[in-house]
This record gives structure tokens, sequence and C-alpha cells, in this order.
């Protein structure tokens, strides 16, 4: 008991540690702007794929489930300014943060988990380089940049997989569906929803970059860094998401 | 800097992780264009002293002279500038597993010289793969090297930022007779065409005797003898012979 609560205060005071130095690094020179771009790619266009896919199946699955309930109170025309408010608030924003922190985070874990067990990040810092501002800044920016892209796609994804799903069953027009899903869709729908996606693709970066940097030595340790990046990634956004909703209640 | 200047001196070097001292008062020291061997059995902290030298561990009591400077006293960027100077030969090469060897050479040289041009780099990629005899690798990744051509490589890295030390962690470990004994002889020719002072940590005897000009036995966290291969092969130390049988 007492030495797990040792370790938890252990571990949260040194990812603080790690935190700061990420705000250290960010802001003094050199840059490693191709690195940067690099990261971006591998976070973005890689995810692209899986995140269409879960985008799709959100938006198409949401509105065939939810259609005979909305039948049944004959509120049926509403369904597309349903499936984009619950798309857009909550639901393309969580999913599409877990399938990347599964990923980003755990492949983020894994390849410095690697790198560290194998001494590239010892070989970087022999040779002068910060491997801190090469690996880890780039990786966290890219992430924290890359996932409000990623989620912004998956809502527009999961809000054509909803006109899929509607006329499986029933027959509407693009035109008609679209001019649904925009009537009841305000600025505060977006804002507070694209903001805490910042906040996932940076704790989903950092993650994976403390778990991977602080690997132990040995092959096991790549795969157990991998694993917890993904569990503490997933677990850290259903926190602030549940922080998002509190802040967003109080302010709008 | 004279040829009988100590260009490394470890002073009462005391290292330990938790309960386990693995140094407790190590006394080093290397002129320039010296070739020194640091034997020892595994675990006896043979790493861990040079990873002091470089900063990559931290030295919990003692000084680490490096050109005159004592690196435990220095900040990071003070830290960087001896390491500049400074070449360090990785267990396994260390290469950097998402570049090809000609980006892993690039990468390294980039960071040294940030003014270099791209003729230069090209230069310099070839002339160092010429010195390891593997310029047909310059395209291939880490995946496609055996374990002998990764450490050449390695040392590639290592040469084209010509450092003035080099530090070989286990050059030769987990290679066959033959390979290690070619990765030896490759060392002995690095060290007569760059003029480098070399510090060799390694378990492997044939090595120790081709490489180096004086070596020290590591035992218990201290230096337990020193000499030439010669003259610890006559000692009457048990623990010196243990080595030689």
């Amino acid at each position: 008991m007492i030495t797990g609560l040792k370790n938890i205060f252990t571990d949260t005071g040194a990812i603080s540690l790690f935190t700061i130095k990420f705000f250290k690094e960010v802001v003094s020179p050199p840059f490693q702007i191709n690195e940067f771009i690099r990261q971006c790619y591998a976070v973005g266009c890689k995810s692209l794929p899986l995140v269409t896919i879960t985008g799709f199946i959100m938006g198409l699955v949401l509105t065939i489930q939810s259609r005979p309930t909305m039948a049944k109170f004959g509120a049926e025309s509403w369904l597309p300014s349903m499936v984009s408010l619950s798309l857009i608030r909550e639901i393309a924003p969580v999913i599409t943060a877990l399938i990347c922190a599964g990923k980003i985070a755990s492949g983020i874990g894994a390849e410095l988990g690697s790198m560290k067990v194998t001494e590239q990040i010892d070989a970087m810092e022999v040779s002068a380089i910060n491997p801190y501002k090469y690996l880890v800044v780039t990786r966290i920016l890219a992430t924290t940049l890359m996932i409000p892209v990623l989620v912004i796609y998956a809502d527009f994804v999961g809000i054509f997989g909803g006109y899929i799903g509607y006329n499986v069953h029933g027959n509407m027009s693009m035109y008609r569906y679209f001019a649904g899903v925009f009537e009841h869709l305000e600025f505060l729908d977006v804002m507070p929803a694209t903001i805490k996606t910042f906040f996932f693709g940076f704790f989903i970066g950092l993650i994976g970059c403390y778990k991977g940097f602080n690997a132990s030595n040995g092959t096991a340790s790549v795969g157990v860094a991998a694993n917890s990046a993904v569990v503490t990634a997933s677990l850290s956004i259903f926190i602030i998401d549940m922080l998002a909703v509190q802040i967003t209640d109080l302010f709008f | 800097m004279e040829r009988n200047t100590p260009i490394i001196e470890i002073t009462n070097l005391h290292k330990a992780f938790g309960d386990n001292e693995v140094l407790n008062g190590v006394n080093i020291s290397v002129n320039k264009s010296e070739d020194v061997v640091i034997l020892g059995r595994s675990g006896t902290g043979k790493s861990v002293t040079i990873k002091c030298l470089v900063g990559l561990e931290k030295a919990d009591q003692g000084e680490i002279k490096v050109f005159g400077t004592d690196i435990t006293k220095l900040n990071n960027n003070e830290l960087n500038t001896i390491r500049t100077r400074i070449g360090f030969m990785f267990q396994n090469g260390a290469l950097y597993d998402s570049m090809s060897v000609r980006q892993n050479l690039t990468f390294t040289l980039k960071h040294h010289d940030k003014t270099i041009s791209k003729e230069a780099i090209e230069t310099q990629i070839t002339e160092a793969l010429q010195s390891v005899g593997l310029l047909e690798a310059i395209d291939k990744m880490p995946s496609e090297l055996s374990g002998g051509m990764r450490k050449r490589i390695g040392m590639a890295r290592t040469l084209i930022i010509k450092p003035e030390i080099i530090l070989y962690d286990e050059p030769t470990s987990g290679l066959d007779t033959i390979t290690a004994r070619e990765i030896s002889e490759l060392m002995v020719s690095i060290q007569e065409k760059y003029k480098t002072t070399s510090l060799v940590i390694t378990h492997d005897m044939a090595c120790a005797k081709v490489t180096g000009n004086r070596i020290l036995i590591l035992n218990n966290g201290v230096i337990h003898a020193e000499g030439t291969y010669a003259e610890l092969e006559k000692s009457k130390d048990s623990w010196v012979q243990s080595f030689f049988i």
C-alpha cells in the first residue's frame, strides 16, 4: 500500500518534471522543423485510413441505432441534427482520441522504448544532440496539432456516415440532410469540443513519450512502455473529457 | 596538448545504483594518443566508468577531468562542447533504426557542423565508410546489417565527427572470433590513422592484446592491476592470472 502510494507520487512528480521540460525546450532554439513535419505526417496522414473507417462507422451506427427511438417520438426529421451534435460535441473527439491513443501513444511508447533499450537515445546524447528536443518535443507538438485535425476530419466522415445510415431505411437528399445537420449547429457546439482535442493530443504525445523515454533496460520493457502508454493515455482522455464538460457547462 | 599530458583523469570515482556500489574509488589516467584497455568481468562497472566520462551517468563522488575540465561540474551545454570532441562506440552500434546508413552519418554530421555543405557531407561519409571498409552498405537500413557490420558502421559514425578521444564499449562482444579480430585490427588502424586516444572496455583478451598499449583490470569497483599485456601475463596475482587462462 505504502509502496503503491510512493510509486504514484514518484510517477506524478516525474511526469510533471517531464512536462515542465517540454515547455522549456519547446521555446528554445534550435527548432527541429524537419522532424516535426515528419512526425505530423506520421501522426496525421498515417492515421487517416483508421480514422476514416471508425468515423464512418460511428456516424452510420449512431444513425441506424437512434432512428427507431426518434421515429417513436415523431422526431425522425431531427435525426441529422442529433447525429451531428452528438458526433461533434462528444463521440468523434473521444472515439478518435481513443483510437489515436491506441495507435499513436503505443507507437511512440514502443519506438522511444526500443531506442532507449538499444542505446540510440544515449548515442544522440553523446553526439551532443538533445534527444528530448529531437524526439519528445517534435512528437508532442505533432500530436497536439494533428489530433484536432483528425477529429474535425472524423466529424465530417461521421456526418457523411450518418447520411448513408439514414438512407439505409429512408430516403433523404444530401442537401436536406446537410441542411438539417447545420440547422441546429452553433459555434459553441464546435469550439469547446475542438479545444479539448488539443489537450487530448497533448496528453497522447506526452504520455507516449514519457513511457518510452523512461523505459527500463531490457526488451520486455518496450512492451510494457507501449501497453502502459495506451492505458494511461486512454484514461487521461476520459479525465480530460470529464473536466472539459464541467468547464464548458460552467461557462457556456 | 603534449603526448604525455593526461587527456583523461579520473580520480576517486564512486558510483552506486541503490545499495549496489559499482565503483568504489576508481583512479584512471590516460595520456594523449594512448590506447588504454579496461578489463574486467561482467558487472564490475567498466561500462559505467566510460558512461560517467561522457555524462551519461552522473558520478556520486570523485573528479572526472577530460581535456583538463572537470565534467562533473559542467552544465548540459558545457558538457555538449566536450562531447563534440569525444566519440562513443556502443556495444551494438546503437544505429538509428529508422534511418539508412547514409542518414545515420548525415544526421550526426549535420548536428556536429550546422554549416557543412552537401558536398562536404558526401565526401566525409565516403571517407568514414571507406575507413571501416563498408562503402557498399551506404544505402542499407540497420536491420539489413549483420552484428559486425553494425559495429563497423557505428565506428564510421563515431569517426565522422573526427573525435580526439574514442571510447569503445565492448567492441567485440557477440561476434565470432574472426570478425572480432577484424574489428580489433580496424580499431588499431583507426588509432594509427586518426591519432586518437582510445579507452576500450572489454573482457575479450584477444581484443585487449591487439588494441591496448596499457591494460587496467577492474575488480570490486577499483583498479586491481595495471600494466602492458606482457607484464600482466607474467603477474603472480591469481585474479589477474584468471584472465589469461
